[in-house]
């Protein structure tokens, strides 16, 4: 199977192609269920990669690239397009083909009845070929393709709704801000090849102990730049909150399980070179990922959006990922990265199903109660929430506690942010399946304007879903989604509280994932003691779960949401604030001076040659003879003062 | 390699059918058409051939064909092309036809394609010329049919603009001829004999530092004219947006070419001291004419002047390999010069089949096209992808292969000069946002949906940038030869020293 690892990408491109031809006669729902096919069996083919890879040695694993021919060679540059299917990778395809499989089924159900079910199913499969060539890519090029790829994907799909202009400048400020992370994934491309000679990863892991730390600190830091725009990191976040405007399959695949964590992958992809830039790279690292994980969590908890939660939170989680990645706990990012995929693909699931059961409401303050109404979407989503606050053994707790562990190592002050972190989600997700899940029902006086709000699934094919399932005695109350969205939900569920089980912190051989994909990773050693730290982030789990009863449930406590919070800090205001004012100035500067300084000296150069102003607009091609005049005087001028000046001859 | 006359014939049967076109009666126009069409498909045809025939192994001039011409002033008819010029030869030959099908310039056709076709004829032979005085021939003899198109089929400006050109190339080629004169002069002292043969002036001739400076300056100038470089690009929004459509194509597509090809050709050939020596300037122009370019683009309010103005910004970008003066920023500044060709013609198209619907380019006039006109907006969007420079597309390859081979050579420039790839983002989407995206109103809800004709017309263009971004091999392994050919000519006559192995451990 291994040298089948083609295919891997291959399918889903296939399914692109297929639906770009044929989409519109496969209609609505055969095209969903053909492109989930597509990504399914992507998984299938991962899965046989996989059984093959673990059958080899350690040492071999790490070797096996895969050359389909040679994409951009000039000189000394060879690149080639090659996969690298070692155990990071693999473990990453098995992920993202098996969730993405997942979503895409979801997708069927959330998607019937949208004029253009079709065309989301073309992007979403365009995406999943993107993000698993990123993954695959033996060198950075291959990488970028896909990252670049994943970003346009991205773009197509949060701009999917694009008569909305929200929508479409959403998408828009998706693309230019993770362009200017590309800056930094460029930047960081020429600088390895031009203290490696090459970009493959091979090449530069293996040179990364003989580079100076100064050139070791320029490329971590620049990958890390291009990282914070895609992995959403401060300063770059700003563009995931709005991504949301994408139908919510897009939001869990994309924004929360798979694309997203490309950042973190590229940081593990290249830990020998950030291992080589004396601490200070994974010193900035651990910074920006703390810092962003207590930001976005502060303001997960004043948002009254059920998606805008989620999207804070998975900005906050990612900042846990790089805060592992910065304690040089790479195992600890990935085991993070799938729980969280798991995790948070069924929470975002879990909240399209209830904006779909609530005919497109997102606002929580209109819900409540909905326990009664969606058993399976409560049950499952209470799974999620338990496995992101860190309750054990749900999956989150495992992965969190590693990474919590590592920061204690790296700095007490990281360890304690960590902590306040993991307190404030434990609270905002209480916060928010209590406002959803429990109390009175606050919707019966507001869904007369549904759809006003959320997604934009035209009206009348959605009711005339509605009617399909024989709701119509009840065509205003919220109902339980058709089974493509159920049977997701069950399976990530599972996931989400069985994740952990890949990577136990007992004894050395139930850290299966540790040791999987040591010889490409490495282990952070650690003396230690792991029980402590671990009750102490139990006990910071619980009395955030404690206070959201109190305050949400049991109302014993005013509600603290600061408008600052709900705003985001006024960073995003500030942000556009500053594009719109100062920044917007110095453009039409620009483009002022250009029309009235360089082109206004050409136009009076050539007015003072006419010697009459104005006339050079009205200028009749008869005239011509005169500049060919001119120009012919001048000629014997310049061969003059060439012939005098110079004393040519 | 044969006798035949291939490149001789590349520059004849254009300028023969722009004869014959010209001679037929006014009443007969489809034979007019037919005329024009099966001319510039032959021409077409040749360009392929001489492409397929190319031995792409072999870094000399290939397919020379050299007649003495003014015998005593040492001027030959000397043609060959080689890595750096076959590709800009078949962008020529697969241009001209598209255009001369594919776009109807609406009245008077038999001078437009009379015209066209003594234009096919220049661009051929400014590209093919190893002769100097037979370049500048070529060279001028393009303006004039250019001048017409622009003059008698434009928009309303048209007179202004068309005239701006003129100028502007004249006051540039005025230099230059100076220089050509020049250059023979002196060289003859070195070689005994006056010659305007490229090679020979080339290979013979050292020019002392100061002399070898000035004649560069005097070439370079109206190359930067042409390209066009900054500060000298504004002739160039105005020639775009008041040329017809085809003449925006021809001029974004192969003429400005001329320019960088020039500088490359003909400048660091002729003076690799000078051009060495002038490095920090040019790779200073070019990056401020990258984000000049950029951001100019971003604030314009006619979709043409936009397109125009990210010329201005792509440009750069192949000036900015040149200087650099890498294996790897050549090949892919030269590459970037035909990818720029096919997805800015292809810009250059799609704006003037909204123009046609809409008799409007005003951005702000158009909205929520996307939604009226959805196989329409993804080919806009395809091709706006390949210019961002969207990896898997042909724009991503020339461009990363400048920034990347540059990088050892001019990192400072580099840093900045990658910025533009953000801007390109910006100003492109932004355009597309309020051109494509949100409601249609009124006057936009009966835009009218691609049609057969104008999707066969885009097809090639569309699998182009496909193909070549995709399997880029076909089109490096023949540039490379040549590029590095030129790398050690230059090395051999200046102090430089091209950077050959990395860095290797602690440096």
């Amino acid at each position: 199977m291994l040298d089948l690892v083609w295919l891997i990408p291959a399918l889903p491109l296939a399914g692109f192609l297929v639906i770009l031809l044929f989409g519109r006669k496969m209609g609505d729902p055969f095209s969903g269920y053909f492109a989930t096919a597509m990504v399914g069996m992507s998984f299938l083919v991962t899965v046989g990669v996989f059984v093959d890879l673990m059958s080899l040695d350690a040492e071999a694993r790490t070797e096996q690239v895969h050359t389909l021919f040679s994409w951009v060679a000039v000189g000394s540059l060879h690149i080639d397009l090659a996969f690298l299917a070692d155990p990071l990778a693999i473990t990453m395809c098995l992920f993202v083909t098996g969730i993405g499989a997942l979503i895409h089924l979801y997708a069927v159900g959330y998607m019937h009845g949208d004029s253009r079910f079709s065309k989301f199913f073309l992007y979403l499969n365009l995406f999943a070929f993107s993000m698993l060539m990123l993954i695959l890519g033996s060198n950075m090029l291959v990488t970028f393709l896909g990252w670049e790829g994943v970003g346009t994907c991205s773009y197509f799909l949060i701009s999917f709704w694009h008569e909305k202009d929200s929508a479409a400048t959403a998408g828009k400020k998706a693309f230019v801000t993770n362009r200017v992370g590309d800056w930094g994934f460029m930047m960081a491309m020429f600088f390895a090849f031009w203290a490696v000679g090459s970009l493959d990863y091979l090449h530069i892991n293996e040179a990364a102990s003989s580079l100076s730390t100064t050139t070791a600190t320029a490329i971590g830091l620049f990958a890390f730049v291009g990282a914070c725009g895609k992995s959403a990191q401060l300063p770059l976040y700003l563009w995931l909150p709005d991504a949301m405007e994408g139908p919510t399959p897009v939001s869990a695949l994309i924004h929360a399980a798979t694309m997203v964590t490309a950042g973190v992958y590229l940081m593990c992809r290249l830990n020998p070179v950030l291992g080589a830039s004396a601490s200070y790279a994974p010193t900035v690292i651990a910074i920006v990922g703390a810092a962003t994980a207590l930001f976005a969590a502060t303001i997960a908890v004043s948002q009254n959006d059920i998606k805008k939660v989620l999207a804070y939170s998975t900005v906050s989680q990612l900042g846990y990922m790089f805060l592992a990645v910065g304690s040089g706990a790479y195992t600890a990012a990935i085991f993070h990265m799938v729980t969280h995929a798991f995790f948070k693909a069924l929470l975002f699931l879990g909240s399209g199903s209830v904006i779909h059961g609530m005919h497109h409401e997102q606002d929580m303050r209109r819900m409540g109660a909905l326990r009664k109404f969606m058993p399976v979407t409560f049950a499952t989503f209470i799974v999620g929430w338990l496995a992101i606050a860190g309750v054990p053994p749900f999956s989150g707790f495992w992965s969190k506690d590693e990474i919590l562990l590592a920061a204690y190592d790296k700095s007490v002050v990281l360890w304690g942010v960590g902590l306040i972190t993991a307190l404030l989600t434990a609270f905002y997700m209480t916060r928010q399946v209590i406002m959803v899940f429990y109390g009175e029902a606050r919707w019966h006086d507001a869904h007369e304007e549904h759809g006003a709000h959320g997604d934009y699934i035209a009206h009348d094919a959605h009711d005339a879903h509605d009617d399909g399932h024989g709701d119509q005695a009840h065509a205003g109350q919220p109902h339980e989604s058709p089974w493509m969205m159920i049977v997701p939900l069950g399976v990530l569920a599972v996931l989400s509280f069985a994740g952990g089980f890949i990577n136990m912190p007992f004894s050395h051989s139930t850290e299966r994932l540790t040791n999987w994909l040591e010889p490409v990773l490495g282990v952070h050693e650690t003396d230690t003691a792991k029980l402590p730290l671990a009750l102490v982030a139990i006990a910071c789990g619980l009395v955030g779960i404690g206070i959201g009863f109190a305050v949400y449930y049991f109302k014993k406590v005013e509600p603290v949401e600061p408008k600052i919070l709900l705003d985001a800090w006024g960073y995003d205001r500030a942000v556009s604030k500053f594009m719109g004012g100062p920044g917007r100035k110095v453009f039409e500067g620009i483009a002022w001076a250009d029309a009235t300084i360089i082109d206004g000296a050409v136009n009076g150069t050539a007015r003072v040659v006419r010697g009459t102003a104005g006339e050079a607009r009205k200028v009749q091609s008869g005239n011509l003879r005169n500049y060919a005049a001119v120009v012919g005087v001048g000629v014997v001028l310049l061969l003059a003062w060439f012939v005098i000046v110079r004393g040519i001859l | 390699m044969t006798d035949f006359p291939i490149l001789t014939l590349l520059v004849l049967v254009p300028a023969l059918g722009a004869l014959l076109v010209a001679f037929i009666s006014n009443r007969q126009p489809d034979l007019v058409k037919i005329t024009a069409l099966l001319t510039s498909v032959l021409t077409g045809g040749l360009a392929l051939w001489t492409l397929f025939a190319f031995d792409k192994g072999e870094a000399g001039f290939q397919f020379v064909s050299e007649h003495s011409w003014i015998s005593s002033w040492g001027i030959s008819w000397h043609l060959g092309v080689d890595g750096i010029s076959i590709f800009l030869v078949v962008l020529t030959g697969i241009l001209f036809p598209l255009v001369i099908a594919g776009i109807d310039p609406h009245h008077d056709h038999k001078r437009y394609l009379a015209w066209m076709l003594l234009l096919e004829a220049g661009v051929m032979g400014s590209f093919i010329s190893l002769d100097l005085f037979l370049f500048f021939v070529f060279f001028e003899i393009v303006l004039v049919p250019m001048y017409f198109l622009i003059g008698g089929w434009g928009y309303d400006d048209r007179i202004y603009a068309a005239t701006k050109f003129f100028l502007f190339t004249m006051i540039g080629s005025a230099f230059m001829l100076v220089g050509i004169i020049a250059t023979a002069v002196i060289a003859k002292a070195d070689a005994g004999q006056v010659t305007f043969d490229l090679v020979k002036i080339a290979e013979n001739g050292s020019f002392a530092a100061g002399t070898g400076r000035w004649l560069f300056f005097s070439f370079a100038i109206a190359f930067a004219v042409k390209v066009p470089l900054f500060p000298l690009h504004t002739w160039l929004p105005d020639a775009h947006t008041q040329a017809p459509t085809g003449g925006s194509v021809i001029l974004a597509g192969v003429l400005l070419k001329m320019g960088t090809y020039g500088l490359l050709r003909f400048g660091v050939y002729l003076f690799p001291e000078a051009a060495v020596w002038a490095r920090p300037v040019f790779l200073t122009l070019a990056t401020i004419g990258i984000l000049w370019g950029a951001v100019a683009a971003t604030m314009q309010t006619d979709l043409k002047r936009l397109v125009a103005y990210s010329s201005v910004a792509h440009l750069g970008f192949i000036v900015l390999g040149t200087f650099a003066l890498t294996s790897q920023a050549i090949t892919g500044g030269v590459l970037q010069n035909i990818s720029h060709g096919i997805s800015t013609g292809a810009l250059f198209i799609l704006v003037g089949m909204i123009y046609e619907r809409r008799h409007t380019r005003e951005i702000a006039k158009l909205k929520g096209l996307q939604k009226v006109a959805p196989v329409f907006a993804a080919a806009f969007m395809i091709v706006m992808l390949s210019s961002i420079g969207v990896p898997g597309l042909n724009g991503f390859v020339g461009e990363f292969l400048v920034l990347i081979g540059s990088f050892a050579t001019a990192r400072w420039w580099v840093t900045v000069a990658a910025i533009g790839v953000i801007l390109a983002a910006l100003y492109l989407l932004w355009a597309y946002q309020r051109v494509f995206h949100g409601e249609p109103d009124e006057d936009n809800k009966s835009f009218a949906e691609l049609k057969w004709k104008e999707g066969m017309l885009l097809l090639p263009f569309i699998a182009i940038i496909v193909f070549s971004g995709v399997f880029p091999k076909p089109m490096l392994e023949r540039i490379e030869p040549s590029v590095d050919k030129l790398l050690e000519h230059v090395q051999e006559h200046s102090s430089w020293q091209a950077p050959v192995a990395a860095e290797k451990g602690e440096g």
